[in-house]
């Protein structure tokens, strides 16, 4: 059972929904990543998914765009990043990482490469959003072959039919696309997430979590009452770029364990 | 013995290794539905003529072949004929894709359509057939070109569009590619994306392709017509690829003819400031599909450079790609100070001011005519006209209006 299996178990018994904060490897500097990742932790994550920088991220929206930014104009690369995993790891052996970015950062080290020192760095998941499942056979192939999970999107506009063949390669859980956007977009209509949610849990046979528009404890709460786990990533690179290196992890902290709250808040099992 | 046929992309859009369909999820529903719309147009024969005479009457197609003769002459080495893009509507070939892409949206009950553009040749085209067609247009465009640019804003204006600068990243061509993506991946359901060149995701590369190849086409009728025989060569500058693959396409199958792309090499490849992705890239992933990009060892972009914004693209089109692997076309470079003597050239010769993409093209034929017999003959695609770029080439000849 991988660690992302594991703890989903684990809260399912506990009657928990999963808290999966997003932030950008290097953002603000790649000397505090690791220390911001422990505090994720400390203040109520399940899972962290940390974003590997890349030049032209056309998914996401303005705020996680400067994070990446900020972050490789302080040259940080996919080799720092999965330092800086390894450094974290040090202190907690426990917490899952997903890494999240684009296909081209990936296919320059090599696809084989990556997965070898992902699995040695301590990476449970990637989560590639240029790599639809038909695109990335052999790179499904070598993450599986190293122990980690191969995670991917879906959105309100995917057919029965691309449920489907992402569920054939899904491990860990699917990411689903709360609206139709970039990250970090308004509007979020529960009431439509709520309505496939169960139908994409059945057809993929994983959990599913939620993210795009999540800003704060009540709508983390709505998205708790029917999905496994909340992703939450602009609002808390927001948080980063409004502090300063002195109080960033404190603010930080502040935020998610609101975050914690409102999905604690929430009905519990669905 | 029989030529082997050439029909790429397969169904999932790819050219050998490259093309292919690399977005977020977000995009997926998106595209399948322009994959239909589009399988079922290129089928209806009263889509093909409404798109033929709109070329014709609207465009003014086809567009003749002209014989450089003085050029020629001042060369003393192979026959230099000009297939003449730069007299379409518009002022380059940009707008045979256009109009094949606003057809299509009109088709598709798409009643707003969004563009990229880096010089803003394929936006003013975009815009010329949103007005055209009444459509509601809106343009990104990289803030640094905004302000290099200022006169194609303002036609594009002129027309009716709405010019959205992008500051993130660069602030160039690419990053007004990644804010047109977002744009549509956030209202899909009303706007359709004209993407101008042969890149991007399945189906863009071949559907753009399908709408240039009336340039190739017409030449494949043209050239017996002019000399008897088809040319020697065929030379097209490329950025993204869409005026090359156009006149190359249809040209694949007669291989006595060479095909010879042209790549910017800016300041010099060996400089680092060029745009020459074939030359001097590698394959990677970017804009939804597989081809050469250029990119550091960490797989960032890099920066590019151009004296010709329209070349100024650190991707190229995943055909192109392959033609490169395959053999059947071959790559070379220009740099800027050989287009722009090329630009002069042509412009006191023949009293034809080419654009600075095409320039490249042309100062590539310069080089090889002089190493050839009289006898030869190469075609090259003259796939703009140079207005647009009279503050570039009056700076750099240390002059300002």
């Amino acid at each position: 059972m991988s660690k992302i299996q594991a703890t989903f178990a684990r809260l399912q018994t506990a009657g928990r929904k999963a808290l999966i904060p997003f932030i950008t490897a290097g953002d603000p500097d790649p000397a505090l990543t690791p220390a911001l990742m422990a505090t994720l932790v400390e203040a109520g994550a399940d899972i962290i998914e940390l974003g590997v920088p890349f030049s032209d991220p056309m998914a996401d929206g303005p705020t996680i765009q400067r994070a990446s930014e900020r972050a490789l104009a302080k040259g940080v690369s996919l080799w720092q990043v999965l330092g800086m995993v390894e450094t974290f790891r040090a202190t907690d052996a426990v917490t899952p990482v997903v890494l999240m970015g684009y296909a081209n950062p990936i296919e320059a080290m090599g696809v084989e490469a990556f997965a070898a020192l992902a699995q040695h760095a301590g990476v449970d998941g990637v989560l590639i959003v240029d790599y639809p499942p038909e695109e990335c056979a052999g790179f499904v192939d070598a993450l599986t072959r190293h122990g980690l999970d191969p995670i991917f999107l879906l959105a309100p506009t995917s057919s029965e039919a691309r449920i489907a063949s992402v569920g054939e390669h899904a491990q860990g859980y699917v990411y689903y696309v709360s609206l139709k956007g970039v990250t970090g977009s308004g509007a979020l209509d529960i009431g439509a997430v709520a309505a496939r949610i169960p139908h994409i849990r059945a057809s993929t046979g994983v959990p599913v979590g939620v993210g795009f528009g999540i800003r704060d404890a009540n709508t983390a709460r709505a998205i708790a009452e029917v999905a496994d786990a909340v992703v939450v990533g602009s609002r808390i690179i927001e948080e980063i770029e409004k502090s300063e290196p002195e109080n960033v992890c404190t603010r930080v902290h502040a935020l998610v364990t609101e975050l914690r709250r409102g999905i604690d808040a929430a009905g519990g099992k669905t | 013995m029989t030529q082997p046929t050439y029909d790429l992309p397969d169904a999932r859009g790819h050219f050998g290794p490259y093309g292919g369909t690399f977005v977020a999820e977000t995009l997926v529903a998106a595209l399948d539905e322009l994959n239909e719309a589009y399988a079922a147009a290129r089928r209806d024969p009263a889509f093909v003529a409404e798109y033929e005479y709109e070329l014709k009457h609207y465009v003014g197609r086809p567009s003749p072949i002209y014989h450089a003769r003085r050029l020629s002459e001042r060369l003393g080495g192979a026959q230099i004929y000009l297939k003449r893009e730069d007299l379409n509507h518009t002022g380059a070939h940009k707008v045979n894709n256009c109009i094949g892409q606003a057809m299509l949206a009109r088709r598709m009950g798409k009643p707003r359509v969004i563009a990229e553009t880096g010089a803003g040749q394929h936006g003013v085209a975009t815009a010329t057939v949103a007005a055209r067609y009444g459509m509601q247009c809106v343009v990104y465009m990289g803030a640094e070109d905004v302000r290099r640019q200022a006169a194609n804003v303002y036609r594009m204006k002129l027309l009716g569009a709405e010019v959205r600068p992008v500051e993130s990243g660069s602030k160039t061509l690419k990053d007004a590619l990644n804010e047109a993506m977002r744009d549509w991946v956030t209202n899909i359901s009303d706007t359709f994306y004209i993407i101008g060149t042969v890149a991007g995701p399945h189906p863009y590369p071949m559907m753009v392709r399908d709408f240039q190849t009336v340039i190739g086409r017409e030449c494949l009728e043209q050239m017996p017509e002019h000399c008897g025989r088809q040319p020697d060569a065929v030379i097209a500058c490329v950025g993204g690829g869409s005026n090359a693959i156009g006149i190359f396409h249809p040209y694949i199958p007669h291989e006595n003819v060479r095909l010879i792309g042209v790549e910017a090499a800016g300041d010099g490849i060996d400089t680092g400031r060029h745009a020459a992705s074939l030359t001097a890239g590698r394959p990677g992933v970017l804009h939804g599909n597989r081809t050469y990009l250029l990119q550091d060892d960490n797989g960032q972009i890099i920066e590019t450079h151009s004296i010709s914004a329209g070349l100024d693209y650190p991707g190229v089109g995943p055909e192109h790609a392959w033609l490169k692997d395959s053999g059947r076309a071959e790559y070379v470079t220009i740099t800027d100070s050989e287009a722009l003597a090329a630009f002069h050239d042509l412009c006191r010769l023949e009293g034809i001011i080419p654009a600075l993409e095409s320039s490249h093209a042309l100062a590539y034929a310069l080089k090889l005519a002089p190493t050839l017999s009289r006898e030869k003959i190469l075609l090259v695609n003259l796939s703009g006209r140079g207005d647009k770029d009279m503050h570039t080439v009056a700076e750099k000849s240390g002059l300002q209006f």
